[in-house]
């Protein structure tokens, strides 16, 4: 608490309107937060997309392997071999391999090459999370619907899938929020997001409060309202459970 | 209409091999009821369960409408639309209202268009008297109310045979009556029906010939008045004299 006092003056509440405007009105400088925030968002939401198709595609690949062991051998393999790689190096070495690696010579925006790098990791979180939640669905939900007449595929499309997909959608959401978070590392490849915005501003006016804060600010808001529309998926999902 | 002959199942555990039918021939006609008693561990559910493959018999043949189904060029999907199943643990689709679980299936294979199957559904569930149920979730239902309709989406096919895997035994003694008396009604109605069950008062009602497993083998088949009161086998009379 102490060493919080210190680190910021209790004049800085006074001269606050002053920093305010240094930090956003002069120079144009709220632009750094709001084309900043832009690529956060762009950025979060086209890897989201990614994460979920790859996800969903490996979930798949593993089950039907764990399901028959004879069906989908090398796919399996392969799809082995990216969840241990992808769970196995920290993001930001990713990020870093995929643009100064991957990209080396194709000229591509850094954004796509972020876009691809977060959504190949989100997917191998989000496979597993899949995966369990096919998992979890009843053995005998499976023999009805085969029993009825129905396809493997179908089966799995209309009765195992909705009843999965409810079953994890809070491991999930949480998936999508840590992947928000984590596109704050993207400045390491000149990405101009979020962090790297309120960065920017803070090396230009010297105030690392107003500009870091305002950051924080922004992250969070976006956390609460993410974590309130799942919840209200959530509960309409579960309407089914009502007794 | 079913042929069995010769079937056996071996189940491959870590702890080995373990062979729960050793052998079974049985011809099942058109109309007829079975119904299939024995101990826990008899094999009689993985019996029931070969005739739809929900197992896949490791020898032996099942004949099904004259063709044999145990082959891989069989089309299993098919073969599946003319035996409804009833399962012990009713396995509705909890996400689904009544209504959809009875018309999913008809639907989603294009048997019939959504309009159809809401009409014969909701004119099934009138015979049972569920039809105010339609709009509910099976988690508001009671489990004779639950089976009733799990017999009724088996039914939406409309089946050739209906297999029944102990239906009655996961329910509250006070419900078991509803759900066999909807049975007796489909039996009255001529369906061909096997069922395992524990309910011998069931057995001596409706059946047309009774099977006593043990030991994955069929030991003793009579028509029910024989079977229950002139018992042959040691092992039945020993079963009997304990249930009865």
């Amino acid at each position: 608490m102490n060493t919080l006092l210190t680190a910021l003056p209790l004049s800085y509440f006074s001269e606050f309107p002053q920093k305010f405007y240094e930090s956003f009105i002069e120079k144009n400088r709220y632009k750094y937060i709001v084309t900043g925030l832009e690529n956060t968002l762009l950025i979060t939401v086209f890897a989201v997309l990614v994460g979920i198709v790859l996800g969903t595609l490996v979930a798949l690949i593993r089950v039907s392997h764990q399901n028959n062991p004879k069906k989908l051998r090398v796919l399996n393999a392969i799809a082995s071999i990216y969840l241990t790689v992808i769970r196995g190096t920290p993001m930001v070495v990713q990020l870093l391999i995929m643009w100064y690696i991957v990209f080396q010579s194709i000229n591509v925006d850094p954004i796509f090459a972020a876009i691809l790098a977060f959504g190949i990791n989100s997917g191998a979180y989000v496979a597993e999370v899949i995966r369990s939640g096919i998992q979890s669905v009843d053995k005998g939900q499976v023999e009805a619907g085969r029993s009825l007449g129905l396809s493997q595929r179908d089966t799995m499309v209309k009765i195992v899938f909705p009843q999965a997909l409810k079953n994890v959608l809070p491991a999930i959401g949480n998936e999508f929020i840590a992947l928000l978070k984590e596109t704050s590392v993207a400045g390491y490849i000149a990405i101009q997001d979020l962090t790297k915005g309120g960065d920017t501003i803070r090396s230009n006016t010297y105030d690392p409060y107003t500009s870091l804060m305002t950051v924080a600010l922004i992250y969070l808001l976006i956390v609460m309202g993410l974590t309130a529309l799942l919840g209200k998926l959530e509960r309409r999902l579960h309407k089914s459970d009502n007794r | 209409m079913i042929t069995v002959k010769n079937l056996q199942k071996t189940f491959h555990t870590m702890n080995g091999d373990l062979a729960v039918l050793k052998g079974i021939d049985q011809t099942i006609a058109k109309g007829e009821k079975v119904v299939v008693v024995g101990p826990s561990g008899s094999g009689k559910s993985t019996f029931l369960r070969c005739l739809n493959l929900l197992e896949q018999p490791t020898g032996g043949e099942i004949w099904f409408e004259g063709t044999q189904i145990n082959r891989p060029d069989c089309n299993i999907n098919l073969l599946r639309r003319k035996m409804g199943m009833v399962f012990q643990h009713f396995n509705l689709f909890p996400h689904l209202t009544v209504l959809s679980n009875i018309t999913l299936a008809p639907v989603t294979l294009k048997l019939k268009t959504q309009e159809e199957a809401v009409n014969q559904a909701m004119q099934l569930l009138k015979r049972i008297g569920l039809a105010d149920k339609a709009k509910a979730y099976p988690a508001q239902l009671s489990g004779g109310q639950k089976q009733r309709i799990a017999i009724v989406r088996a039914l939406a096919m409309n089946p050739d045979v209906m297999l029944f895997d102990e239906p009655t035994s996961a329910l509250d003694p006070e419900m078991v009556g509803e759900v066999l008396g909807v049975m007796k009604e489909l039996a009255a109605d001529g369906m061909t029906m096997v069922v395992v069950t524990h309910e011998m008062g069931f057995a001596r009602e409706v059946a047309n010939r009774v099977l006593f497993m043990d030991d994955g083998r069929v030991l003793e088949e009579a028509g029910p008045k024989e079977f229950f009161e002139h018992p042959k086998n040691e092992r039945l009379k020993d079963f009997l004299s304990k249930v009865l």
